[in-house]
């Protein structure tokens, strides 16, 4: 049987049937593994009602890249879920805050191992975890706990999505994927929770079998689309970030 | 609680003084601002292993501008180096080593601390947004909960206290906390001084801490 090509020539046509109201996880961490081609894509894709997954809601800082809160500004975003929903530093305003303060966008604020483990767990078949991450704070107010073995720990659901949107490095034409250093972070576990993964690429596709199966962090069978980034300014690529005096 | 104490430790003594209890072989996690100094200090021979929560461990100090990996970052986003040795793994198992125990310390900074050990640093007064970031799960499983903040706020009100103001991280987990004003444990009761900075006194460190301090 003909293996069909998962290579998609453009950004659009790779977003192009996420509908109305998808939940989306987001890849990248501080930079890395961040989707910058498939968001923009997303922008002019229009899709509302969206759940968007992240580690967070959108950097404060000018450059400004394509990101959750410009999808909120865009009024795509129904929901965040995010280990961040407000700046690092609390002099830092995010584009987000106004909408989440005004109600326009609803949030829900998780410990970042939570976040990742919620992701692995709908991507390995639990339903369900115990963690002790967050017991004895606001975040636990009313929620199932459990002691197990003298310690108390707090239940926590499995969060499969529709749609993960993530960046890798390298890429075999079957789909096999290579994260480089930092940027692999969420991007694995959003592909395994994901039923539908759509992958940005930074160097040329590799022919099926090149890549050395022992050396694959996300197997072929968890992505689905995968579109080669081009050149700048056609490819938004990577923002270097500046140290900022505290 | 009168008037702000500007003398003492500046920020990267602070980060020094903590780092100077970093023990041979520990794995570290620093937390954003100025725990991520602690990786200045000089510690001698001691060697420790520098995890971040993007699943970096044993990250180097920061590179120049030009000098950068870009796809390199530790958890302040910041371009760090590698050391030899130093292994990648991705977010689920990066706190996989976090809620196992096997963080020998975590260095956060802190709005308040109380002489309970519980700590807030994740939501200020009249936020309805968050950053959580990984410091609940640090704060839950670290084998160790140090702390790095300014003795007082900018009006001169402790941030050592009876009991926290904000909404907490987690409680009853800080071990060890420095200020500008010295290097203070929570001891149920109150803070024990367990070292004071140069040219503070215990009574201007016991005027600017909202709950008794005890020498040391």
């Amino acid at each position: 049987m003909a293996r069909r090509s998962k290579i998609v020539q453009g950004f659009a046509e790779a977003v192009a049937d996420i509908p109305d109201g998808a939940v989306i996880a987001f890849g990248g961490f501080a930079g890395p593994g961040t989707p910058y081609n498939l968001t923009k894509a997303l922008l002019a894709q229009g899709a509302k009602d969206l759940t968007c997954i992240a580690n967070t809601t959108g950097g404060a800082h000018q450059p400004r890249m394509p990101d959750l809160g410009m999808l909120v500004e865009n009024r795509q975003v129904r929901k965040v879920v995010c280990s961040f929903t407000a700046a690092n530093r609390p002099t830092d305003v995010l584009p987000f805050t106004k909408y989440y303060e005004a109600g326009e966008v609803e949030a829900e604020l998780v410990p970042q191992g939570t976040l990742a483990e919620r992701l692995r767990a709908a991507g390995t078949g639990i339903p369900a975890f115990y963690t002790p991450a967050a017991v004895g704070t606001q975040l636990a107010e009313g929620r199932e706990t459990r002691v197990i073995n003298g310690r108390e720990y707090l239940l926590e659901y499995a969060m499969p999505v529709d749609v993960a949107l993530i960046r890798a490095w390298r890429a075999d034409e079957a789909g096999n994927l290579q994260f480089r250093l930092a940027q692999r972070n969420f991007c694995p576990l959003m592909a395994m929770a994901a039923r539908l993964t759509i992958v940005e690429v930074e160097e040329d596709f590799l022919p099926v079998g090149a890549l050395d199966p022992d050396h694959i962090h996300t197997p072929g069978i968890f992505v689905h689309r995968m579109v080669k980034i081009p050149p700048a300014p056609e490819g938004l690529w990577t923002v270097r970030r500046v140290e900022r005096a505290r | 609680m009168s008037g702000t104490v500007k003398k003492g430790w500046d920020r990267q003594q602070m980060a020094d003084r903590i780092a100077r209890e970093f023990e041979d072989g520990w794995i570290v996690n620093l937390g954003v601002g100025i725990p991520t100094l602690c990786s200045n200090t000089d510690i001698g021979d001691r060697e420790v292993i520098y995890h971040a929560e993007n699943g970096v461990i044993g990250y180097g100090p920061v590179l120049p501008v030009g000098q950068e990996d870009l796809h390199l970052v530790n958890a302040g986003g910041q371009n760090v180096s590698l050391r030899p040795g130093a292994a990648i793994v991705h977010h689920a198992d990066s706190f996989g080593i976090i809620r196992a125990g096997r963080i020998d310390v975590t260095v956060m900074g802190a709005y308040e601390v109380s002489c309970r050990g519980d700590f807030a640093n994740w939501k200020v007064a009249g936020a309805k947004g968050g950053s959580i970031g990984g410091a609940m799960d640090l704060a839950a499983c670290a084998k160790r909960v140090f702390i790095i903040l300014e003795h007082t706020q900018r009006n001169g009100a402790p941030r050592l206290v009876q009991d926290c103001a904000l909404p907490v991280t987690a409680r009853g987990v800080v071990k060890l906390v420095a200020t500008n004003l010295g290097l203070f444990e929570p001891v149920g009761e109150g803070f024990r001084a367990r070292e004071l900075a140069p040219g503070v006194s215990f009574e201007a460190a016991q005027a600017a801490t909202g709950c008794p301090l005890f020498p040391a």
